[in-house]
């Protein structure tokens, strides 16, 4: 049973909320750094794209929204997995500060696209399955976030949104693979794990680093969301109290 | 435990105990064949009666009207049975729920969903949908329509314990239903113009298989969430 103890301390709020306070600088620092000198070289210093000009440099801030609104929707799913099983309530805040996050990101993401949309493809919106399908993901962020507050009781609420996040996830691989089933409009994925990416050096490196930046603001936002959470949640008990009248 | 009931029996049981309540009540199967209708009429009346335009907007609007009929039969999947405590009997039976809820969203789909797909020929006809769409609808219908009654049983339970749960429901379910729709009504717009449906119909089954294997475990769990609290 050894092995299992760090998995049910970080079930512990208590735990779990003093060593967030240690590892937030460690993400936000870095995520600052990342995304704020990614988005200036991405800006400033990469040559215009030959055909687009400078209207591809909005990718440094479309890419790395959309891949982490993604990212955030599997953590979101992962998370209420792993309070249905395990009944950690930890998952199920987590779960809870996650949603809104991955909305304002996907809205970010569906925002850049129509912007980057108007000067390429000439127009604001088109019915692409990749666009589609991501304002699915939007929706499904919202479903959740309703579902929860439909919900008086807590507990009865996160296990529904648990289900209901468990289930949408069939979008994201939907998501993912969009640019190569329907090949339309938007471009397939230039970035490649296994071979090699279609988008020159130059461009790739601020993108990675804002992409990078992105995922530590996300757990940066969602830690910071989790731990007020936490203190409103664990209101009534001695630790909270105690931070509170600043004790300990 | 002499008597001890098979699965199959259980099933059937409920899916007989549904159906002739549903058929009694009456309502409950006539009302969304009458809002299809009713909807689709709407159409011609709100973009003009001009056959052509009509023709080439038919296969969408019967799959989106055919979509809203289901979603608004959903919300009385598990009501009734809350409300008078036989969700609960379900739940505390020895029996396992997974073929009690597919018996329950069968009997659903056969007062919903079989007269929707039944009924589309019609409106197709009304609409002016060109003849090479009208089987390939019905059979898209059929296959789209038991998709759908089992993505909405989902939110149905988890939202059968919540006194305003009608709205929330369709906000939920509509995300789930888009690949559904997508797929059916670019089946149909292909039979319309002579092309092949045959890939889009077989995606269409693979939702419904993928449905009928998948969606009574989340139903389960829903149904159990919602009784718990």
């Amino acid at each position: 049973m050894a092995s299992w103890a760090w998995f049910h301390k970080w079930g512990s709020p208590r735990w779990f909320y003093q060593l967030s306070g240690r590892l937030i600088p460690w993400l936000a620092v870095p995520a600052v750094i990342l995304l704020c000198g990614g988005f200036v070289w991405g800006l400033a210093f990469v040559p215009a794209d030959f055909k687009q000009g400078n209207s591809f440099r909005i990718i440094y801030i479309h890419v790395p929204a959309a891949a982490v609104a993604m990212g955030a929707y599997m953590t979101m799913a992962t998370a209420g997995a792993v309070h249905l099983i395990w009944r950690m309530k930890l998952a199920a805040m987590v779960m809870k500060c996650i949603a809104p996050v991955g909305a304002a990101l996907t809205f970010l993401a569906l925002l850049t696209g129509a912007v980057w949309g108007k000067p390429t493809w000439g127009t604001w919106w088109v019915w692409d399955a990749r666009i589609t399908s991501v304002l699915i993901l939007f929706f499904l962020y919202l479903g959740v976030i309703a579902l929860h507050q439909a919900f008086d009781n807590r507990d009865a609420a996160a296990k529904a949104c648990a289900v209901l996040a468990i289930v949408g996830a069939v979008n994201i691989p939907i998501i993912y693979w969009s640019v190569e089933w329907w090949y339309s409009l938007h471009q397939p994925a230039s970035i490649k794990f296994v071979g090699e990416s279609t988008i020159h050096p130059s461009m790739l490196r601020p993108l990675m680093a804002t992409l990078a930046g992105m995922y530590l603001f996300l757990g940066w936002i969602v830690l910071s969301y989790t731990r007020a959470e936490i203190l409103e949640r664990e209101r009534n008990t001695r630790w909270v109290k105690d931070l509170v009248e600043g004790k300990s | 435990m002499a008597n001890s009931p098979s699965l199959l029996g259980v099933a059937r049981a409920v899916l007989r105990r549904d159906l002739t309540a549903a058929l009694r009540r009456g309502s409950e199967w006539s009302n969304p064949l009458i809002f299809f209708l009713m909807v689709c009429s709407l159409f011609p009346l709100g973009i003009g009666p001009d056959p052509t335009l009509l023709g080439v907007l038919a296969p969408g609007i019967v799959w989106v009207v055919a979509l809203l009929a289901s979603l608004l039969a959903t919300d009385h999947l598990f009501r009734g049975d809350f409300d008078d405590a036989s969700l609960e009997q379900m739940l505390l039976s020895p029996m396992p729920l997974y073929p009690q809820v597919i018996a329950k969203v069968l009997a659903h789909w056969l007062m919903t969903g079989l007269p929707l797909s039944l009924l589309s020929p019609l409106l197709a006809l009304i609409l002016q949908m060109p003849s090479g769409g009208i089987g390939v609808m019905t059979v898209s219908l059929l296959l789209g329509s038991g998709a759908l009654s089992f993505i909405g049983a989902i939110a149905a339970a988890l939202t059968v314990g919540l006194r305003k749960g009608g709205l929330l429901l369709s906000l939920i379910t509509l995300p789930l239903y888009i690949p559904v729709l997508i797929f059916g009504s670019s089946a149909v717009q292909a039979g319309a113009q002579g092309l092949p449906f045959g890939p889009q119909l077989a995606i269409l089954a693979a939702f419904l298989l993928a449905a009928l294997a998948l969606a009574p475990i989340a139903i389960s769990a829903a149904l159990r969430i919602s009784m718990d609290q």
